[in-house]
């Protein structure tokens, strides 16, 4: 036995990569969205990708976050927790957390009851019935309504935010959750320029605390953020390198005709 | 300390109110002054408010899945039909041998039916603790049942409103078996005693109607701690977002269960205390027309408010019974003219008009 075994259930990234996809194939009504894709993430790395609009970014987050079953492959975390075998709310227990592409925080609710929708806490029926937020559970909430700047809209209605606003509480409640990976699905879509920067800024923060992987189509977000892309294109992955890299490969100006 | 939030929350106060004088004042009335006063109140006037009481505790029941939830569950009547076999059960073995046939052990649609022995399902309810235990367990484990297999297998929106509507349909057709038990068409009536008093005395009347008054303040007094609650936010956040819900990590089949059933034994409750106020329970308040009838009043006090599912089923059913005295004919067209009126020009209920008067939009201080 070594030493330094993790407990069942706990994520095993001890070879360095936290997130294993290995011949992922989706397919629905015959079209396939993912085709034999193998992607790997590794522990506290800022992963960027991109791809045109179809490549099968979305259904990558879809399969991760067991919302999608693929019909072929195997999807790992860590090294021992197979997510093919959890449902959505055992594979967010494990440490999984998901930004959506279109804000969906939960609009009758306060800023403040939304983000202690989300935070880590015992997540079963009883529990939650008689849950009371305790000091410290209390300071944290405080702390991610500065860091994402909310601080002053705590009791304001989340449907009453604006768009970029509501984008920021997505990820305070994501922030909330403290999980070791963060799918983060077009976090600037609709922001403003400083907004961007501030979330470029909050991105750049987390990485290496947890692994943080971006979708996104803004080009000059991810060239400020990036340091790994991974290009897809219909449904396996094309390409993987630096900006650079990645924006002089010959496919990958073909695949997005000249961008 | 704990009436603190009562004064401030000016509508649940005053409805409290309202419902505490009226459960005191009317039994008074009845007994204190004689028939021939002015002031006296009938027993059948008794009565009736004690139904109007046991409809609002139903609509609670609903508000609770329907407006805070958003499972539009159209089978809200099985679960207070059951509530009131139930009942039903205990007050027929407390006919005793004064039945018509004048057995001790067996109600007389049994010894009709020519059965000899009294079916293993009907033992217990002689005892007044048991039928109260089943009162709300029967409802319970078939919301449970029912609900694990829907909720689990992602039933939701339309899909979920006819499986309702199929089962309380089902089990009104079962209930109209001789077979099953129940008394079949003519279901559960001729009761004597309840506790050991005459349940058509003026007393027994009153110490419904005051139970009825007392059930729906305390179930409101509860569905108001657990919507409140962390569980409660979680509860509407499911109704807005469900998908979201569980990529935070929660079993969202589980919450809707919890709600579902919670709600199923409060309907329970109000079918329990309806039935020894109106002397009958038969297969036809199984019938699918009843469970809409409490989506509608749901919806014209306005949903997800708690406060306007009571007020809502008072309201509705005063207008029915005043409607169907005078022009029976007219009152389905009333309803579904009222349903949709609301629907289209108040969407949040009478509940919501109130709220949107001009003087509650000062002091609320709203934009």
């Amino acid at each position: 036995m070594i030493a330094l075994a993790p407990k069942p259930g706990e994520v095993d990234a001890s070879h360095g990569t936290i997130l294993y996809l290995e011949s992922v194939s989706v397919s629905f009504d015959g079209f396939k969205a993912l085709n034999n894709l193998s992607l790997y993430i590794d522990k506290g790395e800022l992963r960027c990708l991109i791809g045109p609009n179809g490549a099968g970014k979305t259904t990558l987050m879809d399969v991760i976050t067991g919302k999608t079953k693929p019909d072929t492959g195997s999807v790992f975390f860590g090294q021992t927790i197979d997510l093919l075998k959890l449902d959505e709310p055992a594979i967010a227990k494990a440490g999984i957390g998901r930004k959506f592409q279109k804000p969906s925080v939960f609009e009758n609710l306060t800023v403040l009851e939304n983000l202690e929708l989300a935070l880590a806490t015992d997540k079963s029926v009883w529990p939650t019935l008689l849950a009371k937020l305790n000091a410290e559970q209390r300071d944290n909430i405080d702390k991610v309504l500065l860091v994402i700047g909310l601080s002053e809209y705590r009791k304001q209605q989340a449907g009453a935010l604006s768009h970029g606003q509501k984008q920021w509480l997505e990820i305070g409640m994501l922030l909330m959750q403290e999980p070791k990976v963060m799918l983060v699905d077009e976090p600037v879509a609709g922001m403003t320029h400083q907004e961007i920067e501030r979330t470029a800024q909050l991105l750049l923060s987390l990485q290496g605390e947890r692994s943080v992987v971006v979708v996104e189509h803004d080009m000059e977000f991810i060239r400020s953020i990036a340091k790994r892309v991974t290009v897809l294109h219909e449904g396996s992955v094309l390409t993987e390198g630096t900006m650079d890299e990645v924006q002089n490969d010959p496919r990958v100006i073909q695949v997005y005709l000249g961008e | 300390m704990k009436s603190h939030w009562l004064m401030k929350d000016k509508p649940a106060f005053w409805l409290m109110t309202a419902i505490v004088l009226t459960v005191t004042l009317l039994p008074l009335a009845n007994l204190v002054f004689p028939a021939s006063s002015p002031l006296h109140i009938t027993a059948y006037s008794i009565s009736l408010i004690g139904k109007y009481l046991c409809y609002a505790l139903l609509g609670l029941s609903l508000d609770l899945v329907w407006g805070y939830c958003g499972i539009l569950a159209l089978g809200q009547s099985a679960f207070f039909a059951l509530g009131g076999y139930a009942m039903g059960m205990y007050l027929m073995r407390q006919i005793g041998n004064r039945g018509v046939y004048g057995n001790s052990l067996l109600p007389d649609f049994m010894v009709f039916l020519n059965w000899q022995e009294l079916p293993w399902y009907w033992h217990g309810f002689d005892q007044f603790w048991f039928a109260l235990l089943m009162i709300v367990f029967v409802p319970g484990i078939l919301a449970f049942v029912f609900g694990w297999l829907a909720f689990r297998s992602r039933v939701t929106g339309v899909y979920l409103s006819i499986i309702t509507q199929a089962l309380t349909y089902a089990l009104m057709l079962a209930f109209f078996r001789n077979e099953m038990g129940f008394g079949g068409n003519n279901g559960l009536t001729d009761f004597k005693d309840l506790l050991g008093f005459n349940v058509q005395a003026d007393g027994m009347r009153a110490a419904l109607l005051i139970a009825s008054g007392v059930s729906v303040i305390a179930a409101f007094l509860a569905s108001r701690w657990v919507i409140r609650s962390k569980l409660g936010r979680v509860v509407t956040a499911i109704r807005d977002q469900e998908a979201r819900v569980r990529f935070i990590g929660y079993r969202v089949e589980l919450f809707k269960l919890w709600i579902f059933v919670f709600s199923a034994m409060l309907a329970g409750i109000a079918g329990a205390l309806y039935v020894p106020q109106v002397g009958i329970i038969n297969p036809s308040e199984f019938s699918p027309l009843n469970s809409l009838e409490v989506v509608i009043w749901v919806a014209i006090g306005g949903r997800g408010t708690l406060l306007g599912a009571i007020v809502g089923a008072i309201l509705v059913n005063y207008a029915k019974t005043l409607l169907t005295g005078w022009l029976p004919e007219v009152w389905l067209f009333f309803l579904g003219a009222a349903f949709i009126l609301v629907t289209v020009l108040l969407p949040d209920g009478l509940l919501g008009l109130w709220q949107r008067l001009p003087s509650q939009k000062t002091k609320a201080g709203a934009v």
